[in-house]
């Protein structure tokens, strides 16, 4: 049986596989990552780092990929910036 | 008999600016571009509309044309943000520079005030510490120039100015031009093509001083206002190689625009990396926390610079019915509607509202 960790999506514990992306994560809580400029939301589209839409804040860092983040232990991430 | 009241070759932010006001005035008015409007130094730039007070005429044509650009201020996608500027000084030598500012500005009509240390940092907290206070510019405002060009000559057709889009201007004729599909067009020519003005103009000296410019990725509410550093102004005017100010801009979307560099004599449109480097290291000193952001993209553009900096505005001395407004150095976004109104007064023979003679381009015949 795999290890789990728990972060924290928008203040909300999960627990996950320590192999899980932040993306995967994320989306066990809220079913995007990012707004656009327009306020639309925007979720992984090609979860592997080039498309760009999975960006979220992760322990004050903005703009960071979560399809390319593994999760971590504590880790707090935050959706719609 | 002419076919045209006018035909404005170019429409950057200046040539669209100049149709707009021509059209609007009843004029007969042709619009020649080759590519896309606004689509080069006006593309590349920062859109700042900023009373800029280093030289007399300059503050003039900026504070002439800081009124006009009032009128566009609802205009949804020219994205007008009144953030006003702050100029950032270092230490007491450049604080005592700043009264004299605001008394030069205060007589073009500019309200500026001068901030301690204190007010500063209320102003933007991210400014790095031990900074010495500045001078803050509320009426300053930026624009994004690109929409600001696309909107003049939207404004222009609307009043009945052709567009003829996808054309270049071969060469000047006796009484008009000629286009590369061979059509001849007749009437007064204005010509406002930027840094190529020495393609119909060749007597007149311009040429390209490059800038480089980095936007980041939104980061909303890091910075309210544009921040340029008091020395600024001394690299716009001065005369040397390569130069580097530090000037960052809040855009309304939340992306953080930083510059400025200054090159002559580089006519290439590569990022340099040794530029860009110094540019950023520039603005680190200024506000540290520009280091932790993530940049989306680089650029470079090329700013058309006369060799006293001014632009000419007026007719081309030893031509008939030709009249030029190009040369905008890195004000062109700020002076493009004062020049338009210039331009209009001088073709229709009426005295404009500012002096027009420290631009007038018989300077450079004598």
């Amino acid at each position: 049986m795999n290890a789990t960790v728990r972060l924290y999506i928008n203040d909300v514990p999960v627990d996950v596989s320590a192999e899980s992306s932040v993306a995967a994560a994320v989306l066990q809580v809220v079913p995007h990552c990012r707004r656009s400029l327009g306020g639309q939301p925007r979720a992984p589209l090609c979860g592997m780092g080039v498309c760009f839409e999975c960006r979220v804040k992760i322990d004050g860092e903005a703009h960071v990929r979560a399809c390319m983040t593994p999760v971590r232990q504590g880790m707090r991430v935050r959706t719609d910036v | 008999m002419s076919a045209w009241d006018l035909i404005v070759v170019g429409a950057g932010i200046v040539g669209a600016a100049c149709a707009e006001a021509a059209a609007r005035a009843g004029l007969r008015v042709a619009i020649i571009e080759p590519g896309p409007i606004g689509g080069a130094a006006t593309a590349a730039s920062m859109g700042h509309l900023v009373a800029l007070d280093g030289n007399p005429a300059e503050l003039a044509l900026a504070c002439y044309s800081l009124q006009l650009w009032d009128g566009l201020v609802d205009v949804a996608q020219i994205e007008f943000n009144r953030c006003g500027t702050l100029w950032v000084a270092r230490n007491a030598k450049e604080c005592a520079l700043i009264p004299l500012r605001i008394r030069q500005l205060a007589a073009a009509g500019v309200h500026a005030e001068q901030v301690d240390a204190q007010a500063l940092y209320r102003l933007e907290p991210e400014l790095a510490p031990r900074l010495a206070g500045g001078m803050h510019v509320p009426s300053d405002a930026v624009v994004y120039p690109p929409a600001a060009a696309r909107e003049l000559v939207r404004r222009a057709q609307h009043h009945g100015a052709q567009l003829f889009a996808g054309s270049r201007v071969d060469g000047l004729l006796e009484g008009g031009v000629q286009l590369d599909s061979g059509e001849r067009l007749d009437g007064p020519v204005l010509v406002a093509t930027g840094t190529t003005l020495q393609q119909l103009l060749p007597e007149l000296p311009l040429c390209g001083r490059k800038g480089h410019l980095l936007i980041t990725e939104r980061y909303p509410g890091l910075l309210h206002h544009q921040i340029l550093e008091i020395g600024y102004t001394d690299s716009a005017h001065g005369t040397s190689g390569s130069s580097v100010a530090f000037n960052a801009q809040p855009r309304p979307s939340g992306h953080v625009l930083l510059g400025s560099s200054r090159e002559f004599d580089v006519t290439d449109s590569a990022v340099s990396p040794d530029i860009l480097q110094r540019m950023l290291e520039r603005a680190l000193e200024f506000v540290p926390a520009l280091g932790g952001l993530r940049a989306l993209r680089t650029w470079t553009g090329q700013r058309p610079t006369t060799p006293d900096g001014l632009p000419y505005l007026g007719a081309v001395p030893g031509r008939s019915n030709t009249w030029v407004a190009a040369g905008h150095e890195g004000l062109g976004v700020t002076t493009a509607l004062g020049s338009a109104a210039v331009m209009l007064d001088l073709i229709r023979g009426r005295r404009p509202a500012i002096d027009p003679r420290p631009y007038a381009p018989s300077r450079m015949a004598s």
